[in-house]
């Protein structure tokens, strides 16, 4: 089958020795960067080597995207810009009163000696693709380092919530949708003021609000915002609505599934929320607790 | 050249480095195309069909760093952990180079039912993986995409073997 003759004597190790030691070297990344998360510098050096792929790949689709948006037809951009005047009016009492209302806040919070509300910094960035991983739910958004994001900072797009920036690249981030698996908001019910988590299940369009006594003010239709005290969610942001409850005594809390608003898996554009919140001052007491155990050993 | 199946003992050109390199960075640009929907889980994974080839049909040529890196670059490119791809790739890469020989005796047909549950293993390696890290089983159609890429092996084989085939030269017909 080949031309050049069969080296019988250099063959190096045999293929089940090479296959024992990739296997465990897999399995050393594997076990690093599940649960140490050690292994960031090298992911950074991998991810800059195959951006261009990357670009390559999905170039095809984002200049459709564009090509689209230019050959739209007259017809259509005058209903749109019909739409959007008669929003803008719509909204603008709306607009005018905000001013005044945030200025009343603003005072009363001051009475109050309450912290003020931080207007958070967005940064607008394009979908890439959808990751192919079955095991999670994730995108991959065209801003990374280079651009300031940041792991941690939460992604919007114009109708509420869209995930959580994971994993940065040099010029490209991840960003993990709230339906993923396990993947939790901390939510306020607009209607009723209550507090609660909404966790994603793992399914397209599908939250769950979990914790809640069985009692629990919860209606159908009730809007859900993030209430912001986990510090990575600006407050007020919408994230769901309440689309099926279900309230047996056999258990503990109510059964109460949510349908997330923004669209989930429907999206070009997203905007990445730098929003940072000072965290309180811990308490005096953790810095002292070691002194007295070094007390103890010595 | 005519586009038809390559016959067992026919006596080939060597295969470029080159090409080869060529082919599998098509692959992986084939998985990195923006899939979406439905497409998405029946969409063969490229890669992995094309690494089977080559270390079945050139397993001197190509080998299991090879597919481990690029296991790595997948691993990159797919948001899954670090090392996934690159363990499920140096199976493949075992699997496919210590049954090369009984492979190539067989014809296209019974060939793809070699490469079936080669594929079948690579998922699974995968699913285990993901399965002790904690996630959920994706459904039965997570399977789906071996036998897409089962059923995209004879066209690889004829296609993959075209640069090789030795040229018909018109001053100098084969006897």
């Amino acid at each position: 089958m080949e031309h050049s003759p069969p080296p019988f004597f250099k063959t190096g190790p045999t293929p089940l020795a090479r296959l024992l030691i990739f296997s465990a070297l897999s399995l050393t990344l594997l076990v690093a960067d599940a649960r140490f998360n050690y292994l960031t510098p090298l992911r950074q050096i991998a991810a800059a080597i195959i951006y261009p792929l990357q670009r390559i790949a999905t170039a095809p689709a984002s200049i459709a995207r564009r090509m689209g948006d230019f050959f739209v037809t007259h017809s259509s951009l005058r209903e749109e810009s019909a739409r959007l005047t008669q929003e803008r009016l719509a909204n603008a009492p709306l607009l005018q009163q905000l001013k005044a209302l945030q200025s009343e806040n603003r005072q009363l919070r001051e009475l109050l000696a309450a912290r003020e509300r931080v207007n958070a910094d967005a940064r607008l960035a394009e979908v890439l693709y959808a990751a192919r991983d079955p095991f999670s739910r994730k995108v991959v958004i065209d801003k990374g380092l280079q651009d300031d994001i940041k792991a941690g900072q939460a992604v919007v797009d114009t109708r509420g919530v869209v995930g959580q920036v994971t994993r940065v690249y040099p010029w490209l981030a991840e960003v993990t949708l709230i339906t993923d698996k396990g993947q939790a908001v901390p939510v306020q019910n607009l209607r009723s003021g209550l507090r609660g988590v909404v966790f994603g299940v793992g399914q397209d369009g599908v939250l769950d609000l979990r914790f809640m006594p069985l009692n629990a003010d919860v209606q159908n239709g009730d809007q859900l915002v993030t209430s912001g005290i986990d510090g990575t969610y600006p407050p007020g942001l919408p994230v769901a609505e309440v689309s099926d409850i279900e309230r047996n005594a056999e258990f503990m809390f109510a059964r109460i599934t949510c349908k997330p608003l923004a669209g989930v898996t429907s999206y070009a554009h997203v905007l990445v929320l730098a929003w940072h919140r000072e965290a309180p001052q811990p308490p005096a007491e953790t810095a002292a607790q070691p002194k007295r155990r070094k007390g103890k050993k010595g | 050249m005519a586009l038809r199946p390559p016959q067992p003992h026919e006596i080939l050109l060597p295969v470029k480095p080159g090409f080869i390199a060529a082919t599998l960075v098509f692959a992986l640009l084939a998985n990195l195309l923006p899939w979406s929907g439905v497409a998405l889980w029946i969409m063969p994974d490229f890669l992995a069909v094309t690494l089977l080839y080559w270390c079945i049909y050139q397993p001197r040529k190509f080998g299991f760093a090879a597919a481990w890196l690029l296991g790595l670059a997948m691993d990159i490119g797919d948001a899954s952990l670090f090392g996934q791809h690159a363990l499920a790739y140096t199976l493949l890469a075992y699997a496919g180079i210590s049954l090369h020989r009984r492979v190539q005796m067989f014809g296209i047909k019974h060939q793809v039912l070699h490469v079936v549950p080669l594929l079948l293993l690579t998922q699974l390696a995968m699913l285990l993986v993901r399965m002790a890290a904690g996630a959920d089983f994706p459904g039965l159609t997570y399977f789906v995409s071996s036998f897409t890429g089962a059923a995209l092996w004879p066209l690889l084989v004829i296609v993959l073997e075209l640069p090789q085939r030795p040229r018909l030269d018109p001053e100098h017909p084969a006897i």
